[in-house]
């Protein structure tokens, strides 16, 4: 992936900058040694590298209000941050770049269980917010499965997603207000404790996009009463296509599941070997949890039960207790971890409509012999969100580069079907050069006239989710 | 009237137009100050593009009937999740609700608070802006992060930025059964104090309402959907949840509590009457306090976070809210008093100014609503 030259004339400028920087923020808060900004150099997409020209963790809005107030009149681009968890590379730094890290900020600031949210701080972990109301019984909910470690300000970038998607939504339903800096340091606050915009939906448009809009310090998230009790079943089937026709026919059936797992035979070996979860040897298997009463539990999993045999079922598992419960889900939780034993393996995260499922299941077999390189599926089944964890050796030359050609054919052949580039990961760097296979050169504008009003210098995190080609102008105009 | 019958008319329409349009949907919800210009009717444009009852999926054309689309899902057993509201009692309107009027007003009803608004349930928008150029966002899949989501932007932009074409939404399956609980004579603080608790429970509540005036007594209103024994359940459990509140009916037929929130979610009971309307957006605890500044007959929603407030005609309901954390908007009016009184809040001056400034992006020529959406007053 091409990233921008460094503009000279800031490198230039770096210990002026520096100082700048020192004059606003406690010593400690402002990291320019250049062993200290080695750990800024990338995020989860650990194959593309580059220190910034200094990392930012400043301890309140205020702070990050004067950092971007500086960097802007300096025209220093501003990479923000949350924990770092970006599968796209959506911390990636460029050299003339500042890293604004939100890691101290991590306060509660207000919980409320009459009106049913919470705010805080945006360095928070996505868990440690369920952590935050647990002791009464409440959750949010959006979980992608970095949620131990990712912060509230990369799930608000991304506009993360989560296993229990299909029940729950996905972050930008689960947000309900914003703290953001503006690049001009503007503090602005959108949305809050009540419902809906009363204007443009700003907090809408600003959930997702990749911290290009401002930098969020704090948020008003909502929160939900836990539900009585939950319990998955394991269902096996010989071929791809009759587990997607399961899912089809569960959904149209009236059942809301909180999650459908999908994972295929490479999948299921992986995980077996390495998690010993006692999965079936079969095609495809799928995990359906529901909530409730343990009334309502036995009544929706009747239904999904009666549809599963329809399906000719290999392997049909209900959990007897939260024993059997926790090695169902066992073997899905520790699918990446499986994969990574083997492997050096690339995620993707293209969404298809659920009809293509066996179709585009299919041709990402036939395409993997054609490239030469294993491919193991694991998703959320439910909502479309595909996972294929393509397998390769980064210490092999040329692997890397037929790993990316790979993902992109798969992921063209997700626009085709109907679907897009990125279910919750988001664009980053690493889909950026395939926007234009979704969108056409019109679409894309659209969405530049939004950073241009809230960005109009285009300092940002500039060189991502559209084609640096697309951007040029707009960030040599800025530089 | 113009009334293109395909999106590229459209587009070819707005690209030569040199004066502003007003923008209509089937006209039925004549909210904002009445836009200059010419009417440019989406009506023609209509049709169910796409619908995949396995992925719960449907794409439409923007001018079909909402009636259309209701019983297209319904004949497979599903619905839209937001309950759009039908505004023609309310104000007095006849004419066909599009889906395009649904979306471009962000339009939801009592069960937004469990399901979301209309922007949640959008998953993917084509239209055309002021200039002519046909853009689309989103899709048909119900997971999408690729770059910005102009979906929920143009959701509740009443046509400012541009006219809607196509609109795709995720849809939830029809319930088996649904049931009303009831509760009588709590003051609006208590009410909502109940309706809290029992939107804090784990029953899954679907609305919760509460009708300060209702024949002399007030009427608190709770509704449970869902599989039948799972409803029963659920009812019984809030029953007892809520018992210190009051004595709790449950109603179980499923055309009275039906139609209980149909009319809810109509306001119908502020129907034929005169007076202004105002909806307010709040927090849920704040509901009682604003209301009680309010010189009018009130209706809650939402917990208490939605107010229905009539009042006396030209009455400036914002001026006597004074600041608080959320928004009004003038509803039902006479065009005297929307001259007076801004239909939309105002919004602090940064945002305003970003507003302002999509605006001109998205219309660059000015002619799309213009001022429909406005916060202050054109000088006279």
């Amino acid at each position: 992936m091409e990233m921008p030259k460094p503009n000279p004339a800031i490198l230039a400028k770096r210990a002026r900058i520096i100082s700048r920087l020192r004059e606003v923020l406690p010593f400690d808060a402002v990291i320019d040694d250049p062993h200290e900004t080695r750990a800024y150099e990338c995020d989860a997409l650990t194959a593309y590298r580059c220190p910034p020209l200094a990392a930012v963790l400043p301890q309140s809005t205020a702070e990050v209000s004067e950092v971007l107030r500086i960097c802007h009149e300096e025209g220093v681009p501003v990479v923000p941050r949350g924990s770092g968890t970006s599968l796209a590379g959506g911390a990636l730094p460029t050299a003339d770049s500042v890293i604004l890290g939100v890691a101290r900020l991590t306060a509660v600031l207000e919980t409320d269980y009459d009106n049913r949210f919470i705010r805080v701080q945006t360095g928070r972990t996505n868990l440690s917010v369920t952590g935050a109301v647990e002791e009464n019984d409440f959750f949010y909910a959006p979980d992608p499965s970095s949620q131990l470690a990712c912060a509230i300000a990369g799930n608000i970038g991304m506009n993360s997603g989560g296993a229990h998607c299909l029940k729950y939504g996905v972050t930008t339903n689960n947000l309900l207000g914003v703290t953001m800096v503006m690049m001009d340091g503007t503090v602005v606050e959108i949305g809050g404790a009540h419902l809906d915009a009363g204007g443009l939906d700003l907090l809408g448009v600003i959930c997702g996009s990749e911290g290009q809009l401002g930098v969020v310090t704090e948020a008003t998230l909502r929160i939900l009463r836990k539900p009585e009790g939950a319990r998955p079943v394991l269902m096996g089937f010989d071929s791809n296509e009759v587990a997607g026709e399961c899912v089809s026919a569960i959904i149209k059936a009236g059942v809301l599941p909180v999650a459908i797992e999908f994972m295929d035979r490479p999948c299921i070996e992986a995980t077996e070997a390495f998690a010993k979860a006692g999965y079936p040897m079969c095609e495809a298997l799928l995990i359906v949890e529901v909530e409730g009463s343990e009334a309502e539990i036995r009544e929706q999993l009747d239904v999904i039960l009666a549809i599963a045999k329809r399906h000719n079922p290999v392997e049909l598992r209900e959990a007897a207790d939260s024993d059997q419960a926790a090695r169902i889900w066992l073997g899905r939780k520790s699918a990446f971890g499986a994969m990574g034993q083997i492997n050096d393996y690339m995620c993707l995260d293209g969404t298809i409509p659920v009809s293509s499922l066996p179709y585009v299941l299919r041709r990402i077999g036939e395409m993997s012999k054609e490239y030469g390189l294993g491919v193991a599926n694991v998703f959320h089944a439910g909502d479309g969100n595909m996972h294929p964890l393509i397998l390769f050796d980064a210490n092999k030359p040329g692997d890397l580069e037929l790993c990316e050609a790979f993902g992109a054919d798969i992921l063209k052949l997700c626009v085709e079907v109907g679907g897009c580039l990125t279910g919750e990961h988001g664009v980053g760097i690493e889909k950026r050069d395939l926007m234009l296979t979704q969108y056409s050169p019109s679409d894309l504008e659209a969405q530049l006239w939004v950073k241009d009003v809230f960005d109009p210098k285009w300092l940002l995190n500039p060189a991502k989710v559209f084609p640096l080609s697309v951007t040029e102008t707009r960030r040599d105009q800025a530089a | 009237m113009l009334q293109p019958k395909s999106e590229a008319e459209l587009a070819d329409l707005l690209a030569a137009a040199q004066h502003p349009v007003a923008i209509r949907g089937g006209g039925t919800r004549p909210i904002g100050r009445a836009a200059a210009g010419e009417v440019l009717s989406t009506v023609a444009l209509t049709g169910v593009t796409l619908y995949e009852p396995g992925a719960l999926t449907l794409v439409a054309q923007a001018g079909t009937p909402v009636a259309e689309i209701e019983a297209t899902l319904a004949a497979e057993n599903q619905r839209l999740p937001f309950e759009p509201m039908d505004h023609r009692a309310l104000l007095g309107t006849e004419g066909t609700p599009t889906i395009g009027g649904v979306v471009a007003g962000n339009v939801s009803g009592p069960r937004r608070i469990q399901a979301g608004a209309a922007r949640d349930s959008l998953i993917g928008v084509r239209f055309v802006d002021g200039a002519g150029t046909v853009i689309k966002n989103g899709g048909r899949v119900m997971k999408n992060v690729t770059g910005y989501d102009l979906v929920k932007l143009m959701a509740g932009s009443y046509g400012t930025l541009g006219v809607l074409s196509e609109v795709s939404f995720k849809l939830l399956p029809e319930v088996e059964a649904s049931a009303c609980l009831i509760l009588e004579g709590l003051d609006d603080a208590r009410a909502i104090a109940a309706l809290a608790r029992a939107l804090a429970s784990p029953y899954e509540v679907t609305g919760a309402a509460h009708i300060p005036n209702r024949g002399g007594t007030s009427r608190s209103m709770i509704r449970l959907e869902g599989f039948s024994k799972s409803v029963a359940y659920r009812a019984d459990a809030l029953r007892a949840l809520l018992a210190d509140f009051a004595a709790v009916e449950v109603i179980t037929d499923t055309a009275t509590v039906r139609q209980i929130w149909k009319d809810q979610r109509d306001v119908t009971a502020f129907a034929g009457q005169s007076g202004d309307v105002w909806r307010i957006s709040c927090k849920p605890s704040d509901g009682s306090g604003l209301a009680a500044k309010i010189k009018g007959d009130i209706i809650y929603d939402w917990g208490g976070g939605l107010i229905w407030a009539m009042v006396p005609e030209g009455y400036d309901l914002r001026a006597s809210l004074g600041a608080f954390a959320g928004h009004a908007t003038l509803i039902r009016a006479s065009e005297g008093t929307r001259a007076r009184i801004p239909t939309f809040h105002p919004e602090p001056a940064p945002l305003a100014a970003l507003s302002e400034g999509l605006r001109r992006k998205f219309d660059p020529k000015g002619i799309l609503n213009t001022g429909l959406m406005a916060t202050a007053m054109p000088a006279a």
